[in-house]
């Protein structure tokens, strides 16, 4: 069955905030009603008929057809067994707090992306902004559930306060990954910039490419660990190359020792 | 009654009578075949009959790579009690002491059952805090520090109160060889069918019991009219041309699995003929009304 699809009209006029447009919010609206919903974030006012052409369809999946780097709190709180999916770019908060279904992004998504998850499964094929699966300010811990694959690159601070779930991270990270990781594990197949897993507690933070993590990691060998081959054979149809990493045998640097202590990082022997 | 008679051999117009039991098990991984091997047969072992053993145990089947959840070679064990209470302590303890201890071993849930028995998240304090938790695909697991690497185990794993135990046959034949041979047959028939096992000795059990007994206190005895050597002084159910009988007991997670179980054996052993093999099969019951499971060996012919 098609789904219920969204075609951007226009670029918005302003930052907008969707998290009203998740399939659960707009079971038994019309199409009238849908078209009423406020977005806009300022005095001004943007509402769904204003950027959007609405086609009907199966409220399981929703589709949009365009994006823009102004589209806030795309899916956020969505539930288990729905999707949605952007053909384009989305702004900050992208899957804010989701509790599980699946988010796909073809372009690129703004900070905070998966912020809060709880569970869902999100495919963004561009790059992310800073804060991807971290927590906003004030609050204790990030992402607590569910897998985030970006095929691009990662910006600053990527994975912070991750207390669960899995970060797969295809490109380069930004400055600071895993900081401040309570638990869960982050992969990244590229390039890690600068200081990495600062105060990690127990994280794992899996790297394709080795470096010098300072001295709070202590070198603890190189091992064939058997939870990698699970996990490996968990991501394989998600991130091949991801799940290639995790096939070989990895060398483990224990700590962050500032801390717990507990965590790891571990990189491709 | 007129006798039951395939490819020679005698088949008693008689039933086996089986109870529920609480059912549980795990998957095994290991380096190699060998040491998977190695963990599930010492996690089995001892584990005949509730009776004395406090569950019984034993090897479903191995599993290969292709098929396990970290790619390692495999073995299924499974585990049955008379409780669920029961089997969770056997199944934490032999886990402990048995599958924790063996070189290589990795653990996962391979019962899809109505409960769940927390296992590893019981073996993780064996990391005195070093222990780390993983969850994948929303299920938990528990990576524990060992001297060999990291023993690596499910929390939770599958129990299910809808599990049989007591299937039997009881194979007669003319001499120790020929019934062996008989036997040996049907464990190995028995073997390739999933969800059961046949926890005595190599599957196979001479001991075969009576309730009861002379002596005070003792709720079980031999079972002297299946005794070759009390044929003549004792209410024998033997004829003069059965010198030597076996018994397998078996055990299932299904009625279904202990039904096929059996049907394998007793085919098998049908197929091998009174010449080469057992002249008679026959099955153990108390009047039936003990237990609510019936398997009738004539509904199970070819």
């Amino acid at each position: 069955m098609k789904p219920f699809t969204f075609t951007l009209r226009q670029e918005p006029p302003q930052r907008v905030d969707l998290s009203a447009l998740t399939p659960d919010r707009l079971a038994g609206k019309s199409v009238a009603q849908i078209e009423a919903i406020e977005l806009g974030v300022t005095r001004i006012s943007t509402k769904v008929g204003d950027l959007f052409k609405i086609s009907e369809g199966d409220l399981k999946t929703v589709r949009y057809e365009g994006g823009s780097s102004r589209f806030d709190l795309l899916g956020a709180k969505l539930l288990p067994g729905f999707a949605i999916h952007v053909e384009g770019d989305v702004g900050a908060q992208c899957g804010r707090l989701a509790k599980g279904g699946r988010i796909t992004v073809a372009g690129n998504a703004g900070p905070h992306a998966a912020s809060g998850n709880l569970g869902a499964e999100m495919e963004i094929k561009g790059d992310v902004g800073d804060f991807l699966a971290g927590p906003l300010a004030g609050e204790l811990a990030g992402m607590a559930g569910g897998r985030v694959v970006v095929r691009g690159k990662a910006g600053e601070r990527a994975g912070d306060r991750l207390r669960r779930g899995i970060l797969v991270i295809e490109g380069d990270a930004g400055e600071d990954l895993g900081a401040r990781v309570i638990a869960g594990t982050i992969l990244v197949l590229g390039e890690a910039k600068g200081r990495i897993g600062y105060l990690n507690k127990r994280g794992s933070i899996v790297l394709a490419r080795g470096g010098c993590f300072g001295s709070t990691y202590v070198d603890c060998g190189a091992h064939e660990l058997t939870f990698a081959r699970l996990f490996a054979r968990s991501l394989r149809d998600h991130s091949a190359p991801a799940a290639d990493l995790l096939s070989r045998k990895l060398r483990r640097y224990g700590g962050d020792t500032a801390v717990y202590g507990k965590g790891e990082i571990l990189t491709a022997d | 009654m007129p006798d039951i008679i395939r490819n020679g051999v005698t088949i008693d117009d008689n039933f086996a009578e089986a109870f529920p039991m609480s059912g549980t098990g795990i998957l095994i991984t290991a380096p190699n075949a060998k040491w998977a091997r190695q963990a599930a047969l010492t996690m089995t072992g001892f584990a005949t009959s509730v009776i004395g053993c406090g569950c019984e145990a034993g090897i479903d089947r191995e599993v290969p790579p292709e098929e396990t959840p970290d790619g390692r070679p495999g073995v299924r064990a499974l585990l049955f009690a008379m409780s669920s209470k029961d089997a969770e302590k056997q199944l934490v303890n032999r886990l402990g002491q048995c599958v924790l201890t063996c070189p290589g071993s990795a653990v996962y849930s391979t019962v899809a059952g109505e409960f769940e028995i927390k296992v590893g998240d019981a073996v993780r304090q064996f990391g005195d805090k070093w222990q780390m938790s993983k969850v994948v695909d929303d299920r938990r697991y528990w990576r524990v520090p060992v001297m060999d690497g990291e023993f690596f185990c499910e929390g939770k794993v599958g129990l299910t109160k809808k599990s049989v135990g007591g299937g039997n046959l009881l194979i007669m034949g003319a001499d120790w060889d020929k019934t062996m041979r008989a036997t040996e047959a049907a464990v190995s028939a028995i073997d390739g069918v999933a969800d059961a096992i046949a926890p005595f000795p190599g599957g196979i059990v001479r001991s075969g019991s009576k309730v009861g007994s002379k002596y005070k206190g003792m709720s079980a005895s031999t079972n002297d009219a299946y005794c070759p050597t009390l044929r003549g002084v004792t209410k024998s159910e033997l004829d003069a041309d059965i010198g030597c009988v076996l018994e397998i007991v078996i055990d299932g997670l299904t009625d279904n699995a202990v039904r096929e179980a059996m049907r394998a054996g007793l085919h098998a052993i049908i197929e091998m003929g009174p010449e080469q093999g057992a002249k008679r099969v026959g099955a153990g019951n108390y009047g039936g009304k003990l237990g609510p499971f019936h398997y009738h060996l004539k509904e199970l012919l070819p």
